[in-house]
């Protein structure tokens, strides 16, 4: 092979690599389109088990989740807005645990975008967080939705085939939490 | 012809690199949307200790953000201290380096350790940096005058006149026990940190 050749290669390969990082980053999802269906380990406590409904160990799918709407919020337990806006989500938790209505229809669920689970027990333990929280220590949840600031909440509504549709997203506070929850239940028609 | 293609695969490149770098970002806070200046990738280390774990911890007095005096002397025999260097005020990482600690506040107090942070920023931007933090439980001081001079004993100032990204844990008798002089582009685990606090005597 010739030197020319050689560095040809070299070039192109560097090219490809870039290409795929490229397209690995991905797009952050609209409203109306699809979410992409992440994959996140199965939470080792029963509690959080029982709050989303799945079994077993392994990996599990935002469609495994047993519910009709997930809320999944991308946070950073180093991000100070994530920090201010914890609060809000809790009780934006207890608001739906204590409607019966919706309870077991709406999940929430956390992801600590470039956190390891130590940080993320960190962040947990501070705000006493009931709702399950997921460490993102490579980033790839975070690339996969297209590298959002912090906080980042995505509404997401499980169709019966199995796919995943966006029908809310919002950068940064969710302002008054019972506002946001009659807004998500009136965007995604449930009833 | 074999010019235009070369200037087409020339700029497809270009545009395919430039992209690369810039996907590779890491997660950034709302919270200071507009307010980050990027300086990019940095050399990791541009700057060499001569400290070593076991040595005696190089005193210093410098003013803080809220306006006293703080001497890492005043800590002998009574606490274990953190000095955390971060490079520059409204940058990525650093941003949100100290927000963590500040929620991990009780794992320093568990072991019996206080937190310094330093920059070479000067008092009123360090003040208005660490305004969007939130309230912070521990000291930010700040060695810009005579520029770096606590940076520069501790051997972590950089040839341009930021700092590392550097951690030192000394303990209660003045001892340095831990150094990481991290890689600047990145921010060091906390963990790592943790596991080092709970070796100290408390």
């Amino acid at each position: 092979m010739g030197r020319k050749t050689k560095i040809v290669l070299i070039i192109m390969s560097f090219l490809i690599f870039c290409v795929q990082s490229v397209l690995a980053a991905g797009h952050t999802p609209a409203k109306g389109e699809a979410f992409p269906n992440i994959t996140l380990p199965v939470p080792e406590k029963a509690s959080e088990m029982d709050y989303l409904g799945v079994t077993g160990k392994g990996s599990l799918m935002i469609s495994q989740i047993k519910a009709d709407l997930v809320i999944l919020e991308i946070f950073s337990m180093y991000c100070p807005y994530c920090q201010k806006e914890a609060p809000n989500i809790n009780e934006l938790y207890n608001m739906i645990e204590k409607r019966p209505d919706i309870k077991d229809r709406i999940k929430i669920i956390g992801i600590g975008a470039g956190n390891t689970p130590f940080e993320v027990d960190v962040f947990r333990n501070q705000y006493n967080i009931q709702f399950p929280l997921f460490s993102d220590e490579s980033f790839s949840v975070h690339k996969t939705v297209g590298e959002v600031r912090t906080p980042y909440f995505f509404v997401i509504k499980k169709n019966a085939d199995g796919t995943n549709i966006l029908v809310y997203s919002k950068v940064g506070s969710i302002q008054d939490p019972s506002q946001f929850l009659e807004l998500i239940i009136k965007e995604c028609d449930l009833k | 012809m074999l010019n235009t293609c070369k200037s087409f695969f020339l700029v497809i490149s270009g545009i395919l690199v430039a992209l690369f770098f810039i996907t590779n970002a890491f997660g950034a806070s709302e919270q200071f949307k507009g307010k980050i200046y990027n300086p990019g990738m940095l050399k990791p280390v541009d700057s060499k200790t001569k400290l070593k774990a076991g040595m005696k911890a190089p005193d210093f007095t410098l003013p803080s953000v809220t306006g006293e005096k703080v001497s890492l002397s005043q800590f002998r025999g009574k606490n274990n201290v953190v000095i955390s260097f971060v490079p520059a005020a409204w940058t990525p990482v650093c941003s949100d380096q100290w927000p963590g600690y500040n929620i991990a506040r009780n794992i320093f107090e568990k072991n019996n350790a206080v937190l310094i942070g330093i920059t070479v920023d000067n008092i009123p931007t360090l003040y208005a940096w660490t305004k969007e933090m939130g309230e912070l439980w521990f000291p930010v001081l700040s060695d810009f005058w005579p520029h770096g001079a606590v940076a520069k004993k501790y051997g972590v100032l950089r040839s341009n006149g930021i700092t590392e990204r550097a951690l030192f844990v000394v303990d209660k008798k003045g001892v340095i026990r831990y150094i990481d002089v991290h890689d600047i582009n990145k921010r060091p685990g906390l963990e790592i940190l943790v596991k080092e606090l709970e070796k100290l005597e408390k």
